[in-house]
């Protein structure tokens, strides 16, 4: 039990409290209501139910792994170093978390696509990336990306530099003080960026519809999956949304405890 | 805090108009019908520019009548009327989504097919790839986008393959003709297949190929008044409208042709 | 010890008004004291390499650590290649590891196989009397205890030159006595440079004294010279304590000439071992006549000195057995005692104040 504390708060704000809880809570709840639970286990195990979800189980740890190679080095770099023209790069590295994910489909398009900037070179060695799997996973890394740098430089500056300069001293090379020190102390903020950017790149959309494409089974991933399932089958949209609801507040808890263990 | 409360007040105002709203409008119509009208048209969101345009020009013929418009999906559409959005007209895409209207009572006597689509090919300009028919889209190197069999136009699409002996293999099964259209205007795919009236839409973006075998998949558009509208007569007048000369004549500059 | 440098360096540091020279000879322990802002610090990340200076170079031996003209360009060896360990307030033991692997992280890094890094740890750890602790986490240690690993975990690396940043000014008082006397084994002959602001440190660890102040050397030389005769005005600050060597009593301290300073006995020497008694000037008050009551340490003395020191003034006495301290009294109580040099008075000693450390 916690034990009573002046919370010094005003009472009238509990009010919009109360109602913003409602608010996110609610529409969940209407979700469920509308769950078709005899139905349930067959909607979801549907042979297009199924592949779409094994897709956004493959791609989103691709992703994943993905923003861990490119994001890590990213985050530390823009914590440990100092160059000219920083700070804006840190913000337009941010900018995929803020822009919405059409347009980042369509910057991707230009980029990747076969008459992009680096697509048409990509198309000349025989690689295409449009519809195909691949172009999920650059999707959903671009979008989720930011959530593990923003994640991992938090922790970092937090984490200070202090530790690193005692394993030099201690006569550790960079790569064995990175190794041994700076990422081990920063685990639990790695842990919980890389389990957002999987949360990200599942719940990815906008971005992957624009760029990737939608086959079942190649591109087709939950997301795109539930989008189409609702011309014709509400239920199974419902079913499958509800899917998603699932792996999003597992991926929460997840999160909440990685930081609980900080 | 006066700030929060002003806002919080707003919204509780809206919220209370927006529930009651519907009974206030209509109170006051029926009270003084001849002055302003409202009309609620609710169309599939392929009739955008067509229907958008004859509001206008039914709005000029009908002093005192204004023509207000929903455009979405037929299935978004049917899901709000049945769910209680006031509308006194329903234009659908397609006879499956106005059947839903039927069945549940809310159409005021029987729905008339206005207008019909038919498939298109369309290739990025200049036609690359040198498609001339249906039967050049199954070709191994073309990167071919259609819509998803669970939506009209993939209906229309699965229609005319198993018609035709055809089997077409896409690279992608999109969700909206719109995302089909995209794809080939940027250059991402080589072909794409959509309704006439969406390669008219995009004009110089694409060249359009009609094909013999389109007709085996004609998509016909139903219109009708619905039940629950407070003015009838004036719906049935734009339904008339839209059956009538300047009606067709709209819709056929925008690539629609007239339902059999 | 040789009169060999075994460590020499020049930094100039513009930012920080930071202009200095230090030699350190092989084996010596060097104690730098000096105000906040003096440049302490930025003289130790310098060395260590943490830090870039404007101009400057330093040699660790026969090895240049750097060498570097105008805006920094020039030789720069890594931190990690210097072979030198910097100790700081807070023990930093990484929390991650056990104590074992916090000791047995500067041999892993140095290429030397696990099973022996391991062995190596542990004899640190029993050098630095910290041996029971090897399997714990560093959250499962008090403070005291940490710093003796950080200790073990720096000599473990075995560097050429030790760097200390007030390795104590965190610690809990009561923890402090039985780590410098663990520190002062331990550097015994070890080149090292400690940056403290105790006196008691420059005292019993160093085996000579450098006062920084703005950024440059005020003072140095050997420990008991600054501190008898301080000459700058910071060595003079610090200098500004009565200390009382000889051998523990149960209470206090025994001086050589036979006179006893009781103390508040919070720190436990053992009686007959090396100790010192240290206590502020104004804990002495001086009287012309024996004091009634029974204060504990009441001493004959008579006043050699007397040095105004604005509203106060210094008046150094010789107590008994050649002892010799300094009173603090204000000008109004020396005209109504009418001290002059020569004058006999009793020197009482708050025995709260007085503070006993092991020696």
């Amino acid at each position: 039990m916690r034990s009573p504390q002046y919370s010094g708060l005003p009472a009238w704000v509990y009010v919009p409290a109360v109602a913003g809880a409602a608010f996110v809570l609610l529409p969940l709840l209407a979700l469920m209501a509308r769950v078709d639970w005899s139905q349930f286990i067959s909607l979801i195990t549907s042979e297009s139910s199924v592949a779409a979800l094994r897709l956004s189980l493959i791609t989103a740890s691709i992703s994943t792994v993905a923003c861990l190679v490119l994001g890590v080095p990213m985050a530390i770099v823009l914590v440990r170093t100092r160059f000219a023209g920083q700070s804006v790069l840190r913000s337009l590295v941010l900018l995929p978390m803020v822009l919405p994910p059409v347009v980042g489909g369509i910057a991707l398009l230009y980029t990747f696509g076969r008459r992009g900037l680096l697509g048409e070179h990509l198309e000349v060695l025989g690689i295409q990336i449009a519809f195909s799997t691949a172009a999920v996973v650059l999707a959903q890394t671009f979008v989720s990306l930011p959530f593990l740098v923003v994640s991992l430089e938090g922790t970092l500056r937090t984490a200070g530099q202090r530790y690193d300069i005692v394993a030099a001293t201690l006569g550790a090379k960079p790569t064995t003080v990175l190794r041994r020190v700076t990422l081990p102390l920063v685990l639990p903020g790695l842990a919980s960026g890389a389990i957002l950017a999987f949360a990200r790149a599942l719940g990815e959309f906008g971005a992957t519809i624009t760029f990737a494409g939608s086959l079942q089974g190649v591109t087709r991933t939950l997301p795109l999956e539930i989008y189409l399932q609702r011309e014709v089958d509400p239920d199974a949209a419902v079913a499958l949304s509800l899917v998603l609801v699932v792996v999003a507040v597992l991926v929460i808890g997840l999160v909440r405890g990685s930081r609980g263990q900080m | 805090m006066r700030r929060f409360l002003g806002a919080a007040a707003a919204l509780a105002l809206i919220g209370g108009l927006s529930a009651c709203g519907g009974d206030g409008d209509n109170e006051a119509s029926s009270e003084a019908e001849t002055e302003q009208v409202t009309l609620t048209v609710f169309a599939a969101a392929s009739l955008t520019s067509t229907f958008t345009e004859l509001g206008e020009r039914f709005e000029a013929e009908n002093e005192g009548v204004s023509v207000e418009f929903n455009f979405a999906g037929s299935s978004d559409l049917v899901a709000q009327i049945q769910n209680g959005s006031p509308a006194d007209v329903f234009a659908s895409a397609d006879e499956k989504n106005m059947e839903k209207a039927t069945g549940d009572d809310l159409v005021e006597g029987e729905p008339t097919l206005f207008a019909a689509n038919t498939l298109q090919i369309v290739t990025a300009p200049g036609n690359p790839k040198d498609i001339e028919g249906f039967e050049d889209l199954a070709a191994e190197d073309v990167t071919l986008v259609i819509c998803a069999p669970e939506v009209p136009c993939g209906a229309a699409t699965k229609e005319v393959e198993e018609s035709s002996g055809v089997t077409l293999s896409p690279s992608s099964e999109e969700s909206a003709v719109t995302d089909v259209l995209a794809k080939v205007t940027s250059g991402e795919a080589d072909a794409g297949l959509v309704y006439v009236t969406d390669a008219v839409g995009a004009g110089d973006a694409v060249e359009s190929i009609s094909f013999p075998e389109a007709a085996e998949a004609v998509n016909d558009y139903p219109i009708a008044v619905l039940s629950d509208s407070e003015h009838g007569d004036v719906a049935q007048r734009f339904v008339d409208f839209v059956l009538g000369p300047m009606g067709q004549e709209v819709l056929g500059e925008a690539g629609f042709v007239q339902s059999e | 010890m040789t009169d060999t440098p075994a460590l020499e360096c020049e930094i100039l540091l513009e930012e920080r008004g930071v202009d200095l020279r230090l030699e350190v000879a092989d084996g010596e322990t060097v104690a730098v004291l000096g105000p906040n802002g003096a440049g302490k610090s930025t003289l130790l990340s310098t060395i260590a390499g943490t830090l870039r200076p404007d101009r400057g170079s330093a040699r660790l031996g026969s090895e240049t650590l750097f060498d570097v003209d105008t805006g920094g360009r020039g030789l720069w060896r890594q931190p990690h290649a210097r072979g030198i360990a910097l100790l700081a307030q807070d023990a930093l033991l990484f929390p991650h590891l056990t104590v074992t692997e916090n000791v047995a992280f500067g041999p892993r890094s140095r290429g030397v196989p696990r099973r022996a890094a391991r062995e190596a740890a542990r004899r640190w750890l029993d050098e630095v009397g910290a041996g029971e602790y090897a399997g714990r986490k560093p959250s499962q240690l008090s403070g005291g205890q940490a710093q003796r690993i950080s200790v073990a975990r720096a000599l473990a690396a075995e560097p050429r030159l030790l760097l200390l940043d007030e390795p104590m000014a965190a610690l809990d008082v009561t923890m402090v006595p039985s780590v410098r006397q663990m520190l002062r084994r331990v550097l015994a002959d070890r080149t090292s440079v400690i940056v403290t602001h105790d006196v008691l440190d420059a005292l019993l660890l160093a085996d000579r004294v450098v006062v920084l102040e703005d950024g440059g050397v005020a003072e140095e030389g050997p420990t008991a010279d600054v501190l008898a005769r301080p000459r700058s005005t910071f060595g003079a600050s610090i200098a500004d304590v009565n200390l009382w060597p000889g051998t523990a009593t149960k209470d206090g301290v025994r001086s050589t000439g036979g006179a006893e300073m009781h103390g508040a006995a919070h720190i436990a020497v053992d009686p007959g071992q090396p100790a010192i008694a240290a206590f502020a000037p104004r804990a002495v008050a001086l009287y012309l006549e024996p004091p009634v009551g029974s204060p504990r340490n009441v001493l004959p003395a008579r006043v050699r000195e007397l040095e105004p020191r604005g509203a106060t003034v210094r008046v150094r006495v010789d107590g008994p057995g050649g002892a010799e301290m300094s009173a603090e009294v204000t000008a109004g109580a020396l005209a109504e005692l009418g001290l002059v040099p020569g004058t006999e008075v009793f020197a009482v000693v708050k025995a709260t104040e007085v503070t006993t450390y092991p020696a």
